[in-house]
């Protein structure tokens, strides 16, 4: 293998997941739609859960479950299952996440008819209580929020 | 209020700083794949025996499991999967309190 | 999603593949120790097996499956499996979670702590399952307030 190829290939994964994270910072940095920041944030978290899956990679190994006729005292022969168990609770600890932040979203939709964040940011600093012009944008809510 | 034109320029020179920097960072990090990376040693830097690697050795021993995931889930880390499960639950009840429906809202 | 699905198709296959998903959760619970799986894989197959169900056949049809009301007492259930076992052994003089210092007479340590892993898992399938599915039925709840133009099928 060429030498450059070589280094390419020593790196590249890496280099796809900061890519990923990068996408996942942007979306939760300039999306206007509170919707699409989740979808960054969730992005942005797969790429931290690839890139501990990654820290657990050996060549010439097998996955973390003993087989009888390879040796477990040789520690190259398994994948380190620390990492694995890490990024399995942490992709419990994701959905959690998601599901509480779409709760929230469901919320904010509820009170205000709007996760465009832009139009939130106004309807907030809007004066409250006179919302009687602004009823009919969302006919089924009254009063203040 | 759409975010201005020189906050956005601004935003994508962080965020291209913030790749370079990274792109940089991932040439010390240890090569992919490599048996000998620290995260993999027996006997780690500090003298300490290296977690992953006793697990790998010790897991069935203590265990009788043969897969070695499984084990660190349900028994070196459980105290950790513990917290796991009650975040889950402690989501639950949260999205149940975030959506349920106040009776002075009913109209 | 709370109304019944109106073709035939998807409701049959929905019907068939949900045992299916249900029995593949199972297996891969029970079998999480010989293979990769485990408490949290299987409940998230057992979570879609009965959500399948919920979002073709309606809600009040589907409560047969896994009732909205118990979905929640019975995810605080798997939770307290699990803490309970840890405090079971404590009676028994053994530090938390440490399941070996159950005295089982016939059983050395390391069978014992084999079952342990095994409730272990079974609690932490439970919780999950049954807290996605609460987390699902929050969010699709009946006659929720219609917001403002969500088109003709709404949200709910």
């Amino acid at each position: 293998m060429p030498e450059w190829l070589e280094y390419v290939h020593d790196r590249y994964a890496y280099w796809a997941i900061v890519f990923l994270m990068i996408i996942g910072l942007y979306g939760m940095l300039f999306k206007n739609n509170l919707h699409k920041k989740v979808v960054g944030m969730i992005i942005f978290q797969n790429s931290m859960i690839l890139l501990f899956v990654t820290a657990a990679f050996k060549w010439d190994a097998t996955v973390p479950v003993r087989d009888a006729e390879i040796d477990v005292n040789v520690v190259g022969n398994y994948l380190n299952p620390l990492p694995h168990t890490l990024m399995l609770t942490a992709i419990v600890v994701g959905v959690a996440i998601v599901g509480v932040a779409f709760a929230l979203l469901i919320k904010i939709y509820d009170n205000y008819g709007t996760i465009e964040e832009d139009e939130l940011l106004e309807k907030l600093q809007s004066p409250a209580p006179e919302d009687d012009d602004s009823e009919d944008s969302f006919p089924s809510k009254g009063g203040s929020v | 209020m759409k975010m201005s034109k020189g906050k956005k320029l601004l935003g994508f020179a962080s965020l291209l700083a913030l790749t370079v920097l990274l792109l940089v960072a991932v040439d010390s990090l240890p090569k992919r794949g490599l048996p000998d990376a620290p995260a993999h040693q027996v006997i780690n830097a500090a003298g300490n025996p290296g977690a992953g690697a006793y697990f790998i050795r010790s897991a069935y021993e203590d265990a009788a499991t043969p897969n070695m995931v499984t084990v660190v889930l349900g028994d070196y880390r459980s105290f950790d999967t513990l917290g796991e499960v009650v975040v889950v639950f402690a989501a639950a009840i949260a999205c149940y309190l975030i959506l349920r429906r106040r009776e002075d809202e009913e109209k | 999603m709370t109304n019944p699905s109106q073709s035939l198709i998807i409701k049959m296959v929905s019907r068939t593949l949900a045992a299916f998903i249900q029995v593949f959760g199972l297996y891969v619970i029970i079998h999480g120790h010989y293979s990769p799986g485990g408490g949290f894989q299987g409940g998230a197959l057992l979570a879609a097996g009965v959500l399948l169900i919920r979002m073709t056949e309606g809600r009040e049809a589907s409560q047969p499956t896994l009732a909205t009301a118990i979905a929640t007492p019975l995810a605080s259930l798997g939770a307290v499996i699990f803490a309970g076992l840890g405090v079971v052994i404590l009676f028994f003089g053994g530090n938390y979670m440490d399941y070996g210092a159950v005295p089982v007479p016939g059983m050395e340590p390391a069978m014992i702590r084999y079952y342990g892993i095994l409730i272990v898992e079974v609690g932490i399938g439970l919780a999950v399952m049954t807290g996605l599915v609460s987390i699902f039925d929050d969010m699709v709840r009946t006659n929720r307030q219609s917001g403002p133009d969500l088109g003709k099928g709404g949200l709910s």
